[in-house]
């Protein structure tokens, strides 16, 4: 196969994968997965985001071998991992990577025998593991901890092993399992950027789960929402996240892109325009080259409508700037308002009246 | 003290340390390979056997559970085959063996056991055989509890070794009763025990500072 048929075909592709299982005391088989579909493209970072207990973590496991589908089938580069056993599972394990949420480092040996680990499995020569590991310490740079052992560094230093690692074994794909949660904010972020910059270098096609928006947010470009075993939304990051369909992806969304009513217009809202003077409160997300468009200003001098703004924030999804936006505007003039904001392609949403 | 004595003293330390040593040795080969598969034999485990498992589990239980000194007595024919002789220093080492080999299982299966799963989910998905697994992450990450529990091995073999008297084995133990206690000089017997409270103390310092050597888990003063 040559690489640019690479290319064209997805790096791991489920194919109405259900993975059941069977309950103590015979109670039926519980359903972890269920009858999923869905492609992650070559060279992309693509996230699973769902609750824990929503089947992200069997889902990822499939693609390396470590869960086995009871149905459906699982392929990597083309490779069909759900029934593969012995050497040619190993062979394909050696493609994927793996980092983990509480890194899984062996406290025996130091930052470099962890990172030839995989190499010294693969059975390379010696002589190539020592400059293999010295390129990958250089990588995630870790050149001043390169002889110091696990339990001498931080959680983002420890991370940065358990990736170097992964990436030992020249992989096609990384899988990471909540590689984030067990990191504070600032470091999350840095390990992050290493994500994004590999993925951007290498060509590296990430699979990631978590449970955290934040990080869908900052590096994926595509995302799945799992729910009860199920995809329940999936797309573009981008997409998903300006026009959220399912409630899970809704919640989900919640704080990372949600802004908040101020407290004193939140408690004198009502279902229903009040008077003639009423304020109606409206919503507007921005997406794509929109938000940055000084829409609001626009509309004020076409139409002649005042908007008062409540609250407000613009976010960056990947590349693109993502905004919201709460405001006011008189109760008669929002049909209008709508329909002007919705040929430049914003969504509003009608919250509610005030007065 | 008569210079026969002293000379009598060393030959029965020699003795002693000669029985305990080839013990546990032995002990060691074949006790750490199985503690290994009794660890990583279980359901579900690396090397799954569920049923092997159980079987040796069991022979280890009832090997572990006969009083060390009718288990001297009662292997005496097994002895006499393997070695040639029931009776003396060498022959000894057989029960001393076959005593410490199940006790170095459970230790060394308590210790593998102890290692993090996560580890071994790490090695798999980097295809590691199940055999790289134990040799490259479970014995590494074991270590310092494989040693600290081979150090009780041989601190329990110091006792059991002052029994085998009872088969002419000879050592420390024996030169206690058979002079200290039979011919009532409670000089010998204060020697001995002396000489043996020494043994215990060296040992078990030796096998911690070994274990720390091997224990990485907490950081510490590196000296630099």
């Amino acid at each position: 196969m040559t690489e640019a048929e690479d290319r064209d075909q997805p790096a791991i592709s489920f194919q109405n994968v259900t993975r059941a299982f069977p309950q103590k005391g015979g109670a039926g088989d519980v359903l972890a997965l269920d009858d999923i579909s869905l492609e992650v493209p070559a060279g992309t970072i693509t996230g699973i985001i769902g609750r824990s207990g929503a089947g992200k973590s069997t889902l990822l496991r499939l693609v390396n071998g470590l869960e086995r589908p009871s149905r459906g089938k699982v392929l990597v580069a083309g490779q069909d991992v759900g029934t593969a056993t012995g050497a040619a599972l190993r062979d394909i394990r050696r493609k994927v990577g793996m980092i983990f949420q509480h890194f899984n480092l062996l406290s025996s040996r130091t930052v470099a025998g962890n990172i030839g680990l995989p190499l010294e499995i693969a059975g390379t020569p010696r002589a190539e593991i020592a400059p293999r590991v010295d390129d990958l310490i250089r990588l995630v740079g870790l050149d001043a901890q390169r002889d110091r052992y696990p339990a001498e560094l931080s959680g983002g230093q420890k991370q940065r092993v358990g990736i170097a690692r992964a990436l030992a074994t020249r992989p096609r794909v990384l899988l990471s399992d909540e590689a984030t949660s067990a990191l504070d904010p600032d470091t999350t972020r840095q390990v992050l950027a290493l994500l994004r910059d590999i993925n951007r270098e290498l060509g590296l096609t990430i699979l990631l789960i978590t449970h955290e928006m934040a990080v869908v947010r900052d590096v994926c470009d595509h995302v799945a929402v799992i729910e009860g075993g199920r995809i329940v939304e999936s797309g573009p990051t981008y997409g998903v996240f300006s026009r959220p369909d399912h409630p899970t992806t809704r919640s989900f969304l919640k704080g990372v892109t949600d802004v908040a009513l101020p407290g004193f217009v939140a408690s004198r809202m009502q279902p229903q325009p009040q008077g003639p003077d009423a304020q109606a409160i409206m919503q507007i997300t921005f997406t794509g080259q929109n938000a940055t468009t000084p829409m609001l200003s626009r509309m004020t001098v076409e139409c002649g409508i005042e908007t008062n703004i409540l609250a407000g924030a613009i976010e960056e999804i990947g590349p693109n700037p993502f905004g919201s936006l709460i405001v006011s505007l008189p109760h008669q003039r929002l049909q209008e308002a709508r329909g002007f904001l919705a040929e430049y392609g914003m969504i509003t949403e009608e919250l509610g009246y005030v007065g | 003290m008569s210079a026969n004595m002293i000379q009598l003293l060393w030959v029965s330390t020699l003795q002693t340390l000669y029985m305990v040593g080839v013990a546990a040795l032995v002990g060691t080969l074949i006790g750490g390979p199985l503690g290994i598969f009794l660890a990583t034999s279980r359901r579900g485990e690396l090397l799954s056997a569920p049923n092997t498992n159980r079987v040796l589990g069991l022979v280890v239980n009832i090997a572990r559970s006969v009083p060390f000194i009718i288990l001297v007595v009662s292997i005496i024919p097994f002895t006499r085959w393997l070695v040639g002789t029931s009776i003396g220093t060498t022959a000894a080492i057989v029960p001393l063996t076959i005593a410490a080999a199940p006790f170095i299982a459970r230790l060394v299966e308590t210790s593998i056991r102890e290692v993090d799963s996560g580890l071994i989910e790490a090695a798999r998905a980097m295809g590691a055989t199940p055999f790289q697994i134990v040799r490259k992450v479970l014995v590494p990450e074991a270590m310092p509890g494989i040693v600290l529990g081979l150090t009780l091995a041989v601190v329990s073999l110091i006792g059991y070794s002052a029994m085998v008297g009872a088969v002419g084995g000879k050592g420390l133990g024996d030169l206690g009763i058979r002079y200290g206690y039979q011919r009532f000089m409670p000089d010998v017997m204060l020697i001995v025990v002396v000489i043996m409270v020494v043994l215990v103390q060296f040992v078990q310092s030796l096998g911690e500072w070994i274990a720390a050597r091997f224990d990485k888990r907490a950081p510490r003063n590196r000296g630099r």
